[in-house]
């Protein structure tokens, strides 16, 4: 809703704890991020992964410690949130409006993620990798500045994979900042890459 | 504004062709078609309930839409998105509701017409109860929106919707019924009263239960 921030995004995470359903999920956990950043999340399931993600999409609140971001975030995790009975192209385009981004933005993202093909197909069609796709599409339109991918390669096929890094890339390379929370090892280079521990559960 | 506008629309969209629409409509005549076949053909006798009875058939018309409202946004990730682009959960509950007022208050409001011809109501007690039900029905249209935020996700959402939602509308199917009589002026400055009251309400109850619900 917000315009595009003059100033360079960044995230800062500063010694953040996060309770979840009476379970420690996240503790002490310190993360920096400046333009240009790949940052990769790794850790084993239930390691606080997505909660990351989305204590930085300022979904959630941390118990303690304080979250500082710059910038437009968008963010692709499970949920696709795209109307299922719409064309892609027209569930895409209501994000679009929502941003205020242009049509071109879409058709580039469109572009991008091999959709234009789909572009006519109802959302409720496409099969998992397709959806994974679409949801990229979704933040590649939103032109954000940074950019919080939840397993981001899951169900994708290798040639979308490659689409995928390549998109990546490109976005740290204009500045952009990407968080990517994937159980792989990075393909592309990344500035950091986070190894999230379970915590010890002394709640 | 262009994005507030959108929202209202996708409401609206959704509620077509989700069916969410007719379900309504076809509940709230249905019921004022049943109506005399239960009174027998008592012209004085429908004239005096016909109009209460569309009065809790537009009630209870409320709850059908309400599963659709909020759960299916929330499980697909709609809602978060929208809190992470900086939208208050005030303004999207309010997108809703005015979404709600196109896609089940107008309808209903139309098909009054129509069911007040099924009972046969007088036509001067036809203006007093499309009047009436103008003024309820944007507040009802509140209430919907919020009762799916608040039940949106628990089991039994549409029992526990029920229970929440009657003791709420008590007031406006008052003075409601109130404006009915032969002298409907007072009952009607209450209802618009308590009608405006819940509207003006419900967007900062429904903002609250989508907060509280977002995990």
């Amino acid at each position: 809703m917000s315009s595009r921030q003059a100033s360079l995004p960044s995230i800062s995470v500063d010694n953040v704890a996060v309770i979840r359903g009476n379970r420690l999920v996240l503790r002490g956990l310190t993360v920096a991020a400046r333009s240009g950043d790949i940052i990769w999340v790794r850790g084993a399931n239930g390691c606080g992964k997505s909660t990351l993600l989305r204590l930085i999409a300022g979904l959630l609140h941390a118990t303690a410690g304080s979250i500082k971001t710059e910038g437009r975030i968008a963010l692709a995790d499970e949920n696709l949130a795209l109307d299922a009975n719409l064309t892609v192209a027209k569930a895409l385009m209501f994000w679009a409006d929502m941003d205020g981004a242009s049509g071109d933005a879409r058709s580039a993202a469109l572009a991008d993620m091999d959709l234009q093909a789909l572009a006519q197909v109802p959302v409720r069609f496409l099969s998992t990798g397709q959806r994974k796709r679409a949801s990229i599409a979704r933040v590649l339109a939103s032109k954000a500045d940074i950019w919080l991918l939840d397993e981001p390669y899951n169900g994708l096929d290798s040639a979308s994979c490659v689409r995928l890094d390549q998109a990546i890339t490109t976005h740290a390379a204009n500045g952009g900042i990407v968080l990517v929370a994937a159980h792989q090892p990075p393909s592309i280079n990344v500035a950091h890459s986070l190894i999230l521990d379970r915590p010890e559960a002394d709640v | 504004m262009k994005a507030f506008a959108a929202l209202v629309a996708r409401e609206v969209r959704l509620a077509w062709t989700g069916g969410g629409l007719w379900l309504p409509v076809v509940f709230y005549l249905a019921v004022a078609t049943l109506f005399p076949f239960v009174t027998g053909p008592d012209k004085a006798l429908l004239a005096r309930t016909g109009g209460g009875i569309l009065w809790i058939a537009a009630l209870l018309a409320t709850l059908l839409p309400i599963e659709r409202l909020i759960l299916p946004d929330r499980q697909a990730g709609i809602l978060d998105q929208l809190a992470l682009r900086g939208w208050s959960d005030e303004l999207v509950a309010t997108a809703k509701i005015i979404g709600q007022i196109f896609a089940f208050a107008l309808p209903l409001l139309l098909a009054t017409v129509v069911g007040s011809a099924l009972i046969g109501l007088p036509e001067a007690q036809l203006g007093t109860l499309m009047l009436g039900l103008a003024l309820a029905l944007p507040a009802l249209s509140g209430l919907s929106v919020t009762i799916a935020a608040l039940t949106a996700g628990l089991s039994g959402a549409s029992a526990l919707g029920g229970l929440l939602l009657v003791p709420i509308t008590i007031p406006l199917l008052i003075f409601g019924a109130g404006t009915l009589s032969e002298n409907p002026g007072n009952a009607m400055q209450l209802l618009a009263a308590t009608a405006l009251a819940i509207t003006a309400l419900s967007p900062f109850a429904a903002g609250a239960a989508l907060r509280a619900g977002r995990t």
